[in-house]
C-alpha cells in the first residue's frame, strides 16, 4: 500500500473534512457502514496460523480459513451471533472492568481529542468513547433494561455483521495506550474494552496476521520473529563479534546455562533488527562492565508477549515460559529488557497469571547489594531499574562525550508510564550518560502519545494508518528538534525501536531511534577496552 | 432529534403530575405512593446494581498509573498518582470524587497548519461539573430539613450560610443557581462541543432536562408559585414519610406535586442509568487499586490452567541444532541409528 | 478478587446515609407547631391562606415602600388601615414572636432576618423600662 506524500498528509491532516478538524458528520454514527479497502485494515490470520494456535493445548482459536475483510461474506460460523452475545455474558462475569466501563460511562467527552488515532484520523470511532460505544451499543441492547425496552432511543442496538465488521475496523485502530483512562473521571479503560472486543472477534476466526503468526512463533521457537535456538545464539554472538570489533572487548554470553545467577530476557527484536541490535550490545556491554552472572534462554527467549493483543489465555500460556525457563535453569530472579507491552504483562499479569514464582528469590543486585522490593513477589526487575541503581552507587564509569554526537529526547512508552510508573529511572540514566531535552509537557509521561503502531498494529499494509496515528508523537520529536536540535528519540520499548523509526522517517526525517541501554553503552567505559573515536557510538561501522 | 425527546419527556411527565394533582384523592398517590415506590426503587436498584458489579471479579492488577511508581529509595515516588499503600489509595480516590481530579487535567487539542498539534489546558467541564455536583449535594442535604424533625443546627447553618446574600424573601440559595446553571452548562456543552454532540444520547440529555426541571420547579415553588405551599404542611407529608405516617394536610399547590413526582422519577431511573456512575467510581479499577502488582501478587479466582508449550516439547524440536550450536540440552542426541 | 470487604460496607454506609431521616426522628413525627391566634382579632392584611404563603414577600415589599423609596401610606384593608412595619402593624396583634412566628420558622428552619433590625414587643417593653 502506497503511503501518501508527507505533504498530502499534512495537508489531509488539517484539512481533510473530519471531526476532529471542525466536520460534523451528517449522519448518525450507527448509521455509516465500515468499508474495507486496501490499507485500512491489516491481513487476516493465515489459516495454518490459526489452524496452529487453535490446536495448542488451553489455546481457543477457531474457524481457521481463507477470507478477507474486503469480502462481503466473512464466513463466520453458523451461530456466530449467539457465539459473540455468550462470549459477552462470559467475558461480563469474568471480568468487573468490562461492566464497570459499560456502566459508568456518561459521554462528558474529555477522552475525545486525548487519542491519538482520532487526532490522526479524524473518525468519530476513533473517539475513545464511541470505541467503547460500538461495544456497549450491544451491550444495551442485550444486557440492560433501559436498551431492551427504549432500543435504539437507549442507544442499543442489534448485533449484526455490520456491527462485528466495524469491532474488528475500529479493535485494531486503538493501540490499548491507555491514554485516554488517564483523562477519564471515571478510569474508563478503553485498552480494556479493545481486548474485550480482539477476544470476542477470535471467538468467530477473526484475527490479523501480525498479531498470530508472532503468537505461534512465540509459542514454538520461543521468539516472535521464528529465530531458531542456534540462529538466535548466532545473533548474540554476532552482537558480541561487533562489540569485540569496536571495542576490542571479547564478550562470550551464555545460553540456557543452569545455575547462572539472573536470567535475563527481552524481547527477540533486539538481538534481531536495527535499531533494537544496537541496544542488545548496550546490554551485553553493561553486564560485561558489571561482570554479571547471567544467562540468556533460546526457550523463554521473548520478552514481548502478543498474546496480550489477543484474549487472555495466550496471555497467559506465552507468558508462562518465564517462569518455566527460571526454574528449570535454577536462576535466583529474571532481568527483563526494555520493552513497553512486555512490561504491562510482567508488572500487571505474570504474578497473578503464572504465579507465585517461589522457586525464585527476591531479586537483589548483586553488584550493589539493593534489594529490589517492589519486585518482591513477581522476582522481574527492569533493566532501568538495574542501570539506575548501579550509576547511583557509581559503579558505572561513563564518558559521556562519546554520546556527543547525539541530542536526545525520551519518549514515554505507554506501558512503562501508565500501567507501571516506570517514569523517572530511564530519565536518571539519560541524565548520566548523554545530553537530552524534554517533550513539551502533554506529551510526555503519564500524558505520552503512543508510537501509533503498538499493540500488533506495526504492520506495513496500514502504513498511511500509522503515520496518522503516530502524528502527535511526532509532532512532539519535530518541535524539540527544531527547537533544540534533538537528532535522537530515546526509549525503552522495542516496539517503538521499530514503529518510531518509520514515524520518524516519515515526518522527521533527521530524527533517529534508539534505547536508553544503546546510550549507556556508548557511554560505559569497560575495563581494558580500546575503544577509539567511534562517530556513532555502537553505530559506528568500522 | 434527542434532545427535543428528552424535554417532551419531562414535559409529558410535568402534565401527568399537574393534572394528576387536581384529581381528588390522587395527591395521595403522587404525594405518598409514589415517593414512596421511588425510593424503594432507588435504593434496591442502586443496590443491586453494586452487587451485580460485585459479582464478577477482578482478575487482574490494571491500575492507571498516572505519575512514577514505587522503586528505588532515590527516585521520587508519586503516592498518589501510582499508590503503593492502601491509604495511598484512599487518598487517591477521595481526591478523585470529590474534586474530580482526572476531569482537572483536561486538554484541548487543536490542529494547525503545519501540521502542528497544540495542548491546551480547559478546565471549564471540570468547573461547571463541580459547580454542578456540589450544588446538587448542597441542595440535598438542604432538604433534610423537611425530613428531620428536629432540625439539627448543623442543617440550620447550611441553609443560613447557602442564602447569605439574602437576595429576596424567601430568599434564594446560591446552590439553586449553580445547579442551574451547571446544567444549563451541561447541556449547551453537548449541543455546541461537536465531538459531544456526536456521542450523545437521549439517555445523556434527558438526565440533565429532568434535573434542570427539578430545579426550576424547586426555585419556582420557593419564590414564584408559592400558592398553596405552605411549608408547614409539606414538612408534615415529609415528616409523615420517613416515620410512616405520612399525612396531607389541606391542599398543596400542583407545583409542589410536580417538583415531587419529577425527583420521583429520577430516583427511579437513577439506578438503570448512567447515573450510575455514583457508584461506579468507587469501583473503577483503573482508580483503586494499588501499584504494587510486582511486590504483592494479585489473586485471579478464574486463572486458568494453562501450561506453556513445554521446554521437553521445544528441546525434542530443536535439540540436534543445539547440540550442533553448542546450547546445553537436558537429554543427549540419540545414537544415529535409533531416530525418533 | 471481589472486595467483599470494602464493598458491603460501603453500601451499608450509602444506605445509613439515605435512610438517616429514619434513624434520625425514630419514627416520631415530633409535634406540628400550632402558632398562637390573636385573641380577638378575626382580621388581617390578607386572608390567612394568602398570609401563610406569602406574607414573608409582603414584609419585604413593606420594607422596601418604607425604607427604600419613603412611602409610608397606610395599607387599607375593609375598612381597617394598617401602618406599613412588623413592629408597628403584625406585631400589635401577634404579640408574641416566641409562640406566633417561631413555632412554623423553627419547625421548618426558616430563619428570617427580621430580627437582626427589629425588636419583639417583649425585647421592646424591657428597653423601654430601663430608659
Amino acid at each position: 500500500m502506497a503511503v501518501p506524500k508527507l505533504e498530502q498528509l499534512s495537508k489531509s491532516v488539517v484539512q481533510g473534512p473530519s471531526l476532529a478538524t471542525g466536520a460534523i458528520p451528517t449522519r448518525d454514527w450507527m448509521d455509516i457502514p465500515t468499508v474495507f479497502k486496501e490499507g485500512n485494515y491489516a491481513y487476516v490470520a493465515k489459516k495454518d496460523k490459526v489452524e496452529y494456535l487453535d490446536s495448542q493445548k488451553g489455546l481457543h482459536f477457531p474457524n481457521a480459513r481463507e477470507w478477507s475483510p474486503e469480502d462481503e461474506d466473512w464466513k463466520l460460523p453458523e451461530n456466530w451471533k449467539e457465539i459473540i452475545i455468550n462470549g459477552l455474558k462470559e467475558r461480563l462475569d469474568k471480568f468487573r472492568s468490562l461492566k464497570i466501563f459499560m456502566d459508568c460511562c456518561v459521554r462528558c467527552g474529555a477522552c475525545a481529542d486525548k487519542c491519538h488515532f482520532f487526532l490522526g484520523t479524524g473518525d468519530p470511532k476513533n473517539m475513545p468513547v464511541m470505541r467503547a460505544e460500538l461495544l456497549r451499543s450491544v451491550y444495551r441492547n442485550d444486557f440492560t433494561l433501559a436498551g431492551k425496552i427504549l432500543g435504539r432511543m437507549a442507544g442499543a442496538r442489534e448485533m449484526t455483521v455490520g456491527v462485528l465488521k466495524e469491532w474488528f475496523m475500529y479493535s485494531y485502530q486503538c493501540t490499548e495506550c491507555r491514554r485516554c483512562s488517564v483523562f477519564c473521571p471515571y478510569g474508563i479503560d478503553t485498552a480494556e474494552v479493545t481486548m474485550m472486543l480482539r477476544e470476542l472477534l477470535h471467538l468467530v476466526g477473526i484475527g490479523i496476521n501480525w498479531i498470530l503468526e508472532p503468537v505461534s512463533n512465540s509459542n514454538r521457537t520461543g521468539n516472535h520473529m521464528g529465530l531458531q535456538p542456534h540462529t538466535f545464539k548466532d545473533n548474540v554472538d554476532f552482537l558480541a563479534d561487533d562489540i569485540e570489533n569496536l571495542t576490542g572487548v571479547k564478550i562470550t554470553p551464555s545460553f540456557n546455562r543452569k545455575g547462572a545467577e539472573i536470567l535475563f530476557i527481552t524481547p527477540s527484536a533486539d538481538v534481531f533488527a536495527e535499531p533494537g541490535l544496537y541496544t542488545a550490545m548496550g546490554y551485553l556491554i553493561l553486564f560485561e562492565a558489571i561482570g554479571l552472572d547471567y544467562t540468556w534462554s533460546t526457550y523463554a527467549s521473548e520478552g514481548g508477549n502478543f498474546g496480550l493483543f489477543t484474549n487472555n489465555e495466550t496471555m497467559k500460556k506465552l507468558n508462562a515460559k518465564m517462569y518455566a525457563e527460571a526454574k528449570r535453569l535454577g536462576v535466583k530472579y529474571i532481568l527483563g529488557g526494555e520493552c513497553g507491552h512486555m512490561w504491562r504483562v510482567l508488572h500487571q499479569y505474570m504474578d497473578t497469571m503464572n504465579g507465585p514464582a517461589d522457586f525464585l528469590e527476591q531479586p537483589v543486585s548483586p553488584i550493589t547489594g539493593t534489594v529490589f522490593s517492589n519486585a518482591a513477589s513477581t522476582k522481574m526487575v527492569h533493566i532501568s531499574e538495574f542501570t539506575a541503581d548501579l550509576i547511583k552507587h557509581g559503579k558505572l564509569k561513563f564518558d559521556k562525550s562519546r554520546n556527543s554526537h547525539v541530542k536526545a529526547t525520551f519518549h514515554d512508552s505507554c506501558n512503562p508510564a501508565r500501567a507501571m510508573g516506570l517514569i523517572d529511572e530511564p530519565r536518571y540514566i539519560l541524565d548520566h550518560v548523554v545530553d537530552w531535552v524534554e517533550m513539551p509537557e502533554n506529551t510526555i509521561r503519564e500524558q505520552t502519545f503512543c508510537c501509533g503502531s503498538g499493540t500488533g498494529l506495526n504492520t506495513d499494509e496500514i502504513m498511511e494508518l500509522r503515520m496518522r496515528s503516530g502524528l502527535p508523537r511526532a509532532n512532539a520529536v519535530k518541535y524539540v528538534h527544531e527547537k533544540h536540535d534533538v537528532n535522537m528519540l530515546s526509549c525503552v520499548c522495542a516496539i517503538d525501536r521499530a514503529t518510531l523509526t518509520s514515524l520518524m522517517n516519515y515526518w522527521n526525517p533527521s530524527v533517529g531511534v534508539c534505547g536508553v541501554t544503546e546510550l549507556v553503552g556508548n557511554a560505559l567505559i569497560l575495563e581494558g577496552e580500546t575503544r577509539g573515536e567511534l562517530d556513532e557510538g555502537l553505530r559506528t561501522m568500522l | 432529534m434527542k434532545y427535543a425527546f428528552s424535554f417532551l419527556a419531562v414535559i409529558a411527565l410535568i402534565l401527568i403530575a399537574w393534572a394528576g394533582s387536581h384529581i381528588p384523592g390522587m395527591p395521595y398517590f403522587f404525594g405518598v405512593f409514589v415517593p414512596y415506590m421511588a425510593i424503594a426503587i432507588f435504593l434496591g436498584g442502586f443496590v443491586y446494581r453494586v452487587v451485580q458489579w460485585a459479582k464478577s471479579p477482578v482478575p487482574f492488577s490494571i491500575q492507571t498509573t498516572c505519575g512514577q511508581g514505587k522503586s528505588l529509595d532515590f527516585i521520587k515516588h508519586n503516592r498518589l498518582e501510582a499508590p503503593d499503600t492502601t491509604a495511598e489509595v484512599v487518598a487517591r480516590m477521595l481526591l478523585e470524587i470529590f474534586t474530580f481530579r482526572s476531569l482537572f487535567r483536561n486538554t484541548k487539542s487543536e490542529l494547525h497548519a503545519g501540521p502542528k498539534i497544540t495542548y491546551e489546558s480547559s478546565k471549564w467541564l471540570w468547573l461547571f461539573a463541580i459547580i454542578f455536583h456540589y450544588s446538587f449535594l448542597m441542595v440535598v442535604i438542604r432538604h433534610m430539613r423537611l425530613f428531620l424533625n428536629p432540625v439539627p443546627e448543623v442543617l440550620a447553618f447550611l441553609d443560613w450560610a447557602d442564602s447569605m446574600f439574602e437576595i429576596g424573601s424567601p430568599s434564594m440559595y446560591m446552590t439553586t443557581a449553580g445547579l442551574i446553571a451547571g446544567v444549563v452548562f451541561l447541556f449547551s456543552r453537548r449541543l455546541v462541543n461537536r465531538h459531544v454532540r456526536y456521542i450523545s444520547l437521549a439517555n445523556d440529555y434527558f438526565p440533565l432536562v429532568l434535573i434542570f426541571a427539578i430545579g426550576i420547579t424547586g426555585a419556582l415553588m420557593r419564590h414564584f408559585l408559592r400558592g398553596g405551599i405552605d411549608i408547614v404542611a409539606i414538612k408534615q407529608l415529609a415528616v409523615g414519610l420517613v416515620t410512616f405516617s405520612p399525612v396531607i394536610n389541606g391542599e398543596i399547590g400542583s407545583i409542589f406535586y410536580i417538583h415531587l413526582f419529577l425527583v420521583s422519577t429520577l430516583l427511579i431511573y437513577f439506578p438503570f442509568s448512567k447515573l450510575m456512575h455514583l457508584g461506579g467510581i468507587f469501583l473503577s479499577p483503573t482508580r483503586n487499586m494499588k501499584n504494587n502488582s510486582r511486590a504483592v501478587r494479585h489473586i485471579n479466582p478464574w486463572n486458568p490452567d494453562i501450561q506453556p508449550h513445554s521446554y521437553a516439547g521445544y528441546e525434542d524440536e530443536f535439540r540436534e541444532f543445539m547440540v550442533e550450536a553448542g546450547i546445553p540440552v537436558e537429554k543427549e542426541l540419540p545414537a544415529k541409528k535409533d531416530e525418533e | 478478587m471481589y472486595n467483599k470487604g470494602t464493598i458491603i460496607p460501603g453500601l451499608m454506609i450509602f444506605i445509613v446515609f439515605v435512610t438517616f431521616p429514619l434513624w434520625y426522628n425514630r419514627l416520631s413525627a415530633g409535634t406540628v407547631p400550632k402558632p398562637d391566634l390573636p385573641i380577638g382579632q378575626k382580621e388581617c392584611v390578607a386572608p390567612v391562606s394568602e398570609m401563610r404563603d406569602n406574607h414573608m414577600k409582603l414584609l419585604n415589599q413593606w420594607r422596601d415602600a418604607v425604607l427604600r423609596d419613603d412611602d409610608r401610606v397606610n395599607v387599607k384593608v375593609g375598612g381597617k388601615e394598617y401602618r406599613k412595619g412588623l413592629q408597628t402593624a403584625c406585631m400589635q396583634c401577634h404579640t408574641d414572636k416566641e409562640k406566633f412566628c417561631d413555632t412554623c420558622h423553627t419547625y421548618a428552619a426558616v430563619q428570617p432576618s427580621c430580627w437582626d433590625c427589629h425588636l419583639t414587643p417583649a425585647v421592646a417593653a424591657s428597653k423601654k423600662e430601663t430608659h
